[in-house]
């Protein structure tokens, strides 16, 4: 599932929603709710309500971004035994409908796997790269280096704080795209998206080619239009696991987040 | 062995430790806090206000105490006690919020939010606050608020905001991560208070600093009282921030032991425990990488002790590194001594200490033995006891069973 040479299927997918002239649709969900199964029929009905690259989230026990809603589902997770090798299932499983899929881990998790085993298996179970939340690229050498080895995307974060120095020097390590955070604060929908998350993609497309998503705070088809009037793609996570959370069953969870993505995927087309 | 004076590296690494693992939103703030402690460090204004503070308000110098009837019990060694729990609010905890709360005030910030876990560095904070006007929040796990309601009101009384989190084990490592998260989404106007001499760079480094007259105070006083330097030093260790202030002027001098004890619970073969250099394992948590608790996926374990203020699961970096050069020597000492000691100082010298301290008295007890009569060993007495009336009274069954009730 991984691209051709040294495209990932990341960089591929986001390529084609470009000459779309459309926004990509990311959507994140933790693996391991409501269980390791559930979790990836989840994902892969998200894929089938349109979104185009997935993020599988790595539930961790301090999990410092994120809100309340992604805290309660990967408490539950956790609680149950989802572990690493649970969250590389999930992403064999998405990555075989063709979606680019990543993973979205906090460090301390993949340091202890072993960062060359975890890039290695993320590799061979098709995934493209990851975001690592709480990894600034001052610290990243190790992982630099493996995931230049096995071929994946890097994927950081630029904060409307980072400096224009900052901003260049993070995505001069990201590879696939640049991770926006359009808020600062941690995980969660709110009313309204910052108006401060344009001028720090302006201030991201001045440093670099890649695509540039935009993420924290999306959660209606409106905001996702707004958003991919100036992003590459709108990523999207506490409204798809609020929408597990309160489905009253797992048929009906599956139902609500491919329902949930096709709407986004409707509001990422009309930039 | 390098200095240790030029640690950690500008990028804040001691060794392979330390450094900065957090979001990168906060990383202007870390920058900011960073470039305003460097001036602050060698500006005179600055530095008369943090030792004017520290002796016409939390009462430094601290003074030392011979104990010699407690001394009889360890091998007969001369035990000095560096007596922190005579500080204002009673304990070490004092001499870093107010270098953090002046350091605030400079920075043009107006709030101030913290963690505490028995509610010491919670108290402290908010009194630091008071003092200087500051707006104050802190959060604490919602277990610890049930198990310390008597500091919860105290913070109340001196006007900080007070907000149980009822989020994963609901105690000090979640009080950590409730306090990231406002962090982050108040940085414009907020300093994050860290109470200890861990997370990310600067803290490690600057809470040293601020604690760091502790061990300046105490070379001199028992030079002073013997003559020559101790044999030994001995700490608790949960964070690790009375244990570096503790150690740190005594580094360059290779002839003195450390003793860092971290707390064993019941016993760090029952993996109830919280001493993360004994028993755990190096990775990355609250912004720096160290030893801590973990499983093998890389998930923080909970840690168990009968001291609310060294069940956390992780330590300081500079530990971690003065572990791995050898420097310092770390320790267990698991529930049951602490208590012993904890009983024996009361008993033997009318000294309530903290729980804390009480397992750095018990490794005092371990090291007077191996060392003998001849040793001179300074003791770090980091708090007073009083807040622990309620844990030692259950433990030691000294309530009658009315007043229990009652």
């Amino acid at each position: 599932m991984t691209g051709t040479g040294t495209t990932t299927r990341l960089t591929e997918v986001l390529a084609a929603a470009r000459a779309d002239n459309r926004a990509a649709l990311v959507g994140y969900l933790p693996a391991g709710y409501p269980s390791v199964e559930g979790s990836a029929a989840a994902m892969r009905a998200m894929v089938e309500g349109g979104c185009d690259i997935i993020e599988v989230g790595l539930p961790y026990s301090d999990p410092q971004m994120d809100g309340p809603v992604i805290q309660r589902a990967v408490e539950h997770a956790l609680a149950h035994g989802t572990n690493t090798h649970h969250v590389i299932d999930n992403v064999r499983a998405v990555a075989e409908t063709g979606a680019a899929t990543l993973v979205m881990s906090y460090w301390n998790p993949i340091e202890r796997y072993g960062v060359e085993r975890f890039a290695s298996e993320l590799a061979a179970a098709g995934g493209s790269g990851v975001i690592t939340p709480d990894l600034i690229p001052d610290e990243a050498h190790e992982w630099i280096a493996a995931t230049d080895r096995h071929r994946l995307d890097r994927i950081f974060l630029v904060a409307l704080s980072s400096s224009d120095e900052r901003v260049a020097y993070t995505t001069r390590h990201c590879g696939g795209f640049v991770y926006a955070a359009s808020v600062m604060g941690v995980t969660g929908a709110r009313a309204s998206v910052s108006t401060l998350a344009g001028d720090l993609v302006a201030r991201t497309r001045a440093t670099t080619d890649l695509p540039v998503c935009v993420g924290l705070g999306v959660s209606t088809a409106a905001q996702a239009a707004e958003v991919a009037g100036y992003a590459d793609g709108v990523i999207v996570g506490s409204a798809f696991v609020r929408a597990l959370l309160d489905a009253p069953n797992e048929r009906a969870g599956l139902d609500a987040v491919r329902a949930l993505a096709g709407e986004l995927a409707e509001g990422v087309r009309k930039r | 062995m390098s200095s240790t004076a030029q640690l950690p590296d500008p990028s804040g690494h001691f060794g392979v430790f330390g450094g900065r693992f957090l979001p990168e939103a906060l990383i202007a703030a870390l920058d900011e806090l960073t470039a305003a402690y460097e001036k602050a460090k060698d500006d005179p204004e600055f530095q008369a206000e943090f030792t004017g503070l520290l002796r016409d308000y939390a009462g430094r110098p601290s003074i030392v105490t011979e104990a010699p009837r407690f001394a009889e019990h360890a091998g007969g060694a001369r035990i000095i006690l560096k007596r922190e729990d005579l500080n204002h609010t009673g304990s070490h905890k004092i001499n870093n919020v107010l270098g953090q709360a002046i350091l605030t005030k400079r920075m043009g910030k107006t709030r101030v939010i913290a963690e505490t876990g028995a509610g010491q560095h919670g108290v402290a904070t908010a009194t630091a606050c008071a003092l200087l006007g500051l707006e104050c929040v802190v959060y604490m796990g919602e277990l610890d608020t049930q198990r310390q309601a008597l500091n919860v009101a105290r913070m109340r009384v001196l006007g900080a905001e007070v907000i149980p989190v009822a989020i994963g084990s609901r105690t000090l490592k979640d009080a950590i991560n409730e306090a990231l998260r406002d962090w982050v989404a108040n940085v414009d106007t907020t300093h994050y208070l860290l109470g200890t001499a861990a997370g990310a760079h600067p803290f490690p480094a600057m809470v040293r600093d601020f604690v760091r007259v502790i061990s300046v105070e105490a070379r001199q006083q028992v030079l002073d009282l013997t003559g020559k330097l101790p044999d030994a030093v001995c700490a608790c260790v949960g964070g690790g921030s009375n244990a570096i202030g503790a150690f740190h002027a005594f580094i360059p001098d290779e002839g003195v032991r450390l003793y860092g004890f971290e707390a064993g619970g019941d016993g760090v073969e029952t993996g109830r425990h919280a001493a993360s250099i004994t028993g755990g394992s190096i990775g990355v948590l609250h912004g720096a990488r160290t030893y801590l608790l973990q499983d093998e996926y890389g998930q923080t374990q909970e840690s168990h002790s009968i001291s609310a203020g060294l069940d956390y699961p992780a330590v300081g970096p500079e530990h971690a590194w003065l572990h791995q050069t050898g420097r310092a020597i770390y320790r267990p000492i698991d529930d049951a001594p602490a208590m012993e000691a904890f009983r024996l100082l009361c008993r033997t010298e009318g000294i309530i200490p903290a729980i804390e301290s009480a397992h750095a008295l018990a490794g005092a007890i371990e090291v007077g033995r191996e060392l003998g009569p001849d040793a001179t060993i300074l003791v770090n007495l980091s708090g007073r006891g009083d807040k622990d009336m309620h844990t030692a009274a259950k433990y030691f069954d000294l309530l009658d069973a009315e007043a229990e009730q009652s």
